[in-house]
């Protein structure tokens, strides 16, 4: 096992190696000086010449690289071009949002996702597996922005039960401390912030949640269905075990072993996927803040965030395998 | 007697509404956050609405309209060559208190100082903190103002290098807000200078209370403003950045006024009857230039054959859903100096052919036209607008093909004057036909990086409005870019499109609430009538 985990976090290195590269290759691929668009095109040419010899433009670009890479390791991102701020504290400041929202839309998509599967799979062909697997597909193919506008339309403007963005009422306030408005709320004993913070993560929960739910549903559905045709469930049902636990111990088991792939592989792909969601909601996480520093040309945001990204879709991929290799000890003998 | 009676009644019943009432919250649905909260740094137009409920100027736009009028500085003097401007401040102003900044502190002429010469001088300290003063050098500050010296605790003289009417204006625009010295001293000392763009200081209307980046940003009412207290308690700035998504928040009442609305969902904020609309004239042109020295564009009855051929009000309909007008001068009508008595230029594919074949293109000639990638108040939609042109171009013979880029590439592409036809636009910053006129066409602009992308360079329209610039008697320049506007319709470097119109989707309980022309959002008069 430990060799396993070794060569995994061996392999890790490269990859993230190569992420750095790119990130680092994209102010110099991107047309223009770095220095001039930073600056402005009012900037004189001495101010140029200065911030040049300031980010180092003027040594090799390996040289340059290895500068860059070593304070990204420290976490120095430098400033952003628009703000002028610390990317870094940009980034955390915005950050939890995210990771409250994914989290939310995370639990939402494995909790139906799995229930769905299960019942399609132990009900084939029942009414029930039709409407869940149409939902599905109706649920992969829909455009998050779309569903978003529909859902703020039918619950928000239309019925009046729901907030319609954003992610607490302006007569709120909650002190960050972990910047997850649904713990701060309760550290805080403030229960109404609480739970106005709840109902503002339910839509966009479901928004983002739709795709992986649908995913997830499909999957588990496919996989149950291949495990209850195995020998040994044949042998537990023979045995007179109650279906109950045959479909819950017995099968889910196994079958829930390539879900698990999909869900830490969706969980990286849902943090940076959250753009969308978070423009539709309003939601001030890092998707908005991207998409402006992209817009901008404001690049140490762009490159902070998007090798933060890749970091962590790197390390859950890793926690992944990890993961997997624990419940199916065939892949670690591979 | 009786209508008088009732009309006397309905009289009295409207003074009764209309008498403003303090309290309540409001909350402004806008589409991003600001970048920074320090004027002189920001350059982009939420940025500033971030920042303008914060500061105030020496000088301001009146509510509403390009005219100037006092606010910090009681009033002024000018010296007769021109060259010395001196401001009696008002007295008795104090600076916000808050959490972090919790002294009492008065204004005087020290911060006046160093709210504008720390753009100016290489050597202030607070010189390189944020990088570039971008709105100092754009409006050519550096090359105006020569020095800015204290003459008594109130007063404050700017000393200039030459005669600059526009300067006045200048100084009612965001970058020139003033900002506390005794603030900035502070951070300084701690070490913590960039906070100044993060935790405003000044003496405006509303106090900075909190900023919660891509949220919201809160401000209280402040009580002791000298304008007189704001009647709103709060003021709430919101982000929400999808414009449906902000209708479906006003329709829902959780917040009060939306900013850019789509046009197309305006008809239908119209029909609830919770929501009113406030409209005004933007101070904005929205144009197409043709690179004047590049061959067809050089000759000028080519220029005029496309003026001719494209049908603006046909554009104007269907793009703009309505909301803006035809545009022939290269300046908005609400601007002071427009020239009313030019006739526009008449859709007649006809004569533009003729014109054409008379510049020596009887069967046309190929080209491009660049489509601007971006929804701007100007041009609401580059590319639909420039397929309507392309359309147009193709009936007298001219085979023009769309091109595009990002907005960055956009810019930098055509200030190097790479096209051959392109839109762009401008929205006026200091309600200065100088700021339009001087910025988008002198020979100056055209050396590249251009801000004159039709690269025109007449000695005539030069010599108006360099004469303009340097005279301070109103009547003189009005008369001199009236002028100007003739040269430049005579030579055409650009099919001027069009002039938008703003909309301000609201509450109906929103009282009092004025667009700027200037673009500026203000809710110091703003009430709620609850």
């Amino acid at each position: 096992m430990l060799s396993y985990i070794l060569k995994r976090i061996f392999w890790a290195i490269p990859t993230m190696f190569g992420v750095s590269v790119l990130v680092f290759l994209m102010v110099h691929l991107a047309p223009g000086d770095p220095a001039l668009i930073m600056l402005g095109e009012h900037a004189s040419k001495e101010s140029v010449e200065k911030l040049r010899e300031e980010m180092g433009l003027n040594k090799p670009l390996y040289e340059q690289y290895i500068i860059f890479i070593s304070k990204a390791v420290r976490g120095d991102f430098g400033n952003s071009i628009k703000s002028k701020q610390p990317v870094i504290d940009e980034f955390f400041e915005r950050f939890p949002a995210t990771i409250e929202l994914t989290l939310v839309s995370m639990l939402i998509a494995v909790i139906i996702g799995i229930l769905a599967g299960i019942i399609s799979a132990v009900k084939r062909y029942s009414f029930f597996d039709y409407l869940s697997m149409f939902g599905a597909l109706a649920g992969v193919s829909m455009p998050v922005f779309w569903l978003g506008l529909l859902l703020i339309y039918f619950f928000s403007v239309k019925l009046g039960i729901l907030p319609v963005s954003g992610r607490l009422g302006f007569e709120y306030y909650i002190e960050p401390v972990t910047g997850l408005y649904l713990i701060d709320s309760l550290l805080a004993n403030d229960y109404p912030a609480f739970f106005d913070a709840l109902k503002h993560l339910i839509l966009p929960g479901i928004a983002l949640g739709t795709i992986p739910m649908a995913i997830i549903a499909r999957m588990t559905r496919s996989s149950m269905l291949e495990v209850m045709r195995e020998d040994y469930i044949r042998t537990a049902r023979a045995k007179g075990c109650s279906s109950t636990r045959v479909i819950f111990i017995h099968a889910l088991r196994n079958g829930l072993i390539p879900v698990v792939t999909v869900i830490g592989l969706m969980l990286g792909a849902l943090l940076a996927g959250a753009i969308l969601t978070e423009t539709t909601f309003s939601w001030p996480g890092i998707g908005k803040w991207i998409v402006n520093a992209v817009y901008q040309r404001d690049f140490p945001v762009v490159q902070c965030a998007t090798l933060i990204i890749a970091v962590i879709f790197i390390i859950v991929n890793l926690l992944v395998d990890l993961i997997y290799a624990i419940i199916n000890p065939k892949i670690r003998l591979e | 007697m009786k209508k008088l009676l009732i009309f006397a009644l309905l009289l009295m019943a409207t003074v009764a509404i209309a008498s403003p009432k303090y309290g309540g919250t409001l909350v402004f649905g806008r589409g991003g956050d600001s970048v920074t909260l320090d004027p002189a740094h920001a350059t982009d137009g939420e940025s500033f609405y971030g920042s303008t409920q914060v500061y105030d100027n020496l000088v301001q736009f009146k509510h509403g309209s390009t005219e100037i009028e006092p606010a910090l500085a009681e009033k002024w003097e000018v010296s007769k060559d021109g060259l010395e401007y001196t401001f009696y401040l008002r007295k008795g102003v104090k600076f916000h208190k808050t959490e972090f900044f919790k002294k009492d502190v008065e204004l005087t002429a020290d911060d006046v100082i160093f709210s504008l010469k720390r753009q100016m001088d290489s050597n202030h300290p607070y010189y390189k903190v944020g990088g570039a003063y971008e709105y100092w050098q754009a409006m050519d500050m550096d090359n105006i103002v020569k020095d800015i010296v204290k003459v008594d605790k109130y007063t404050v003289k700017f000393v200039l290098k030459k005669p600059e009417a526009p300067f006045i204006a200048n100084l009612a625009m965001d970058f020139a807000s003033i900002l506390c010295k005794q603030y900035a001293d502070d951070l300084l000392k701690a070490g913590k200078a960039e906070d100044i763009g993060k935790y405003p200081v000044g003496t405006g209307p509303f106090v900075f209370l909190k900023w919660i980046k891509d949220d919201r940003i809160i401000y209280k009412a402040n009580k002791d403003y000298w304008g007189g207290r704001p009647f709103l308690d709060k003021l709430i700035l919101k982000v929400i950045p999808n414009n449906s998504v902000r209708a479906a928040e006003l329709k829902t009442g959780s917040i009060h006024i939306m900013d850019f609305p789509n046009p197309e969902e305006v008809a239908d904020l119209e029909k609830d009857p919770n929501i009113k609309l406030v409209k005004q004239e933007g101070l904005n042109v929205g144009y197409l230039a043709m690179n004047t020295q590049k061959k067809p564009f050089d000759n000028i009855l080519v220029r005029k054959a496309i003026n001719m051929a494209i049908n603006k009000q046909a554009i104007v309909d269907a793009v703009y859903a309505g909301f803006g007008k035809p545009a022939k001068n290269p300046i908005p009508p609400t601007m002071w100096s427009y020239n009313d008595d030019i006739k526009p230029y008449e859709y007649n594919p006809e004569k533009a052919k003729q014109l054409l074949a008379e510049a020596g293109y009887p069967n046309g000639f190929e080209t491009d036209i660049w489509a601007m990638p971006v929804p701007r108040p100007y041009n609401p939609n580059g590319k639909k607008v420039a397929e309507a042109i392309q359309a147009d171009l193709a009936k007298i013979g001219i085979k023009a093909k769309i091109v595009s880029y990002d907005w960055g590439t956009y810019l930098e592409k055509t200030k190097h004057g790479e096209h051959m036809m392109a839109q762009l636009g401008w929205t006026g910053d200091n309600g200065d036909p100088d700021n339009f006129l001087y910025v988008l066409l002198s020979s100056a602009a055209a050396q590249v990086p251009a801000q004159n992308i039709a690269f025109y360079k007449s000695e005539k329209f030069d010599k108006l409005i360099e004469e303009a610039k340097v005279t301070n008697d109103v009547a003189k320049r009005t008369e001199l870019y009236k002028k100007a506007q003739e040269v430049f319709y005579e030579e055409v470097p650009w099919v001027p499109m069009a002039h938008s119109i703003v909309v301000e989707p609201m509450r109906k309980e929103v009282m009092d609430f004025k667009l700027d022309p200037v673009g500026k959002r203000r809710f110091d008069k703003v009430w709620l009538n609850k």
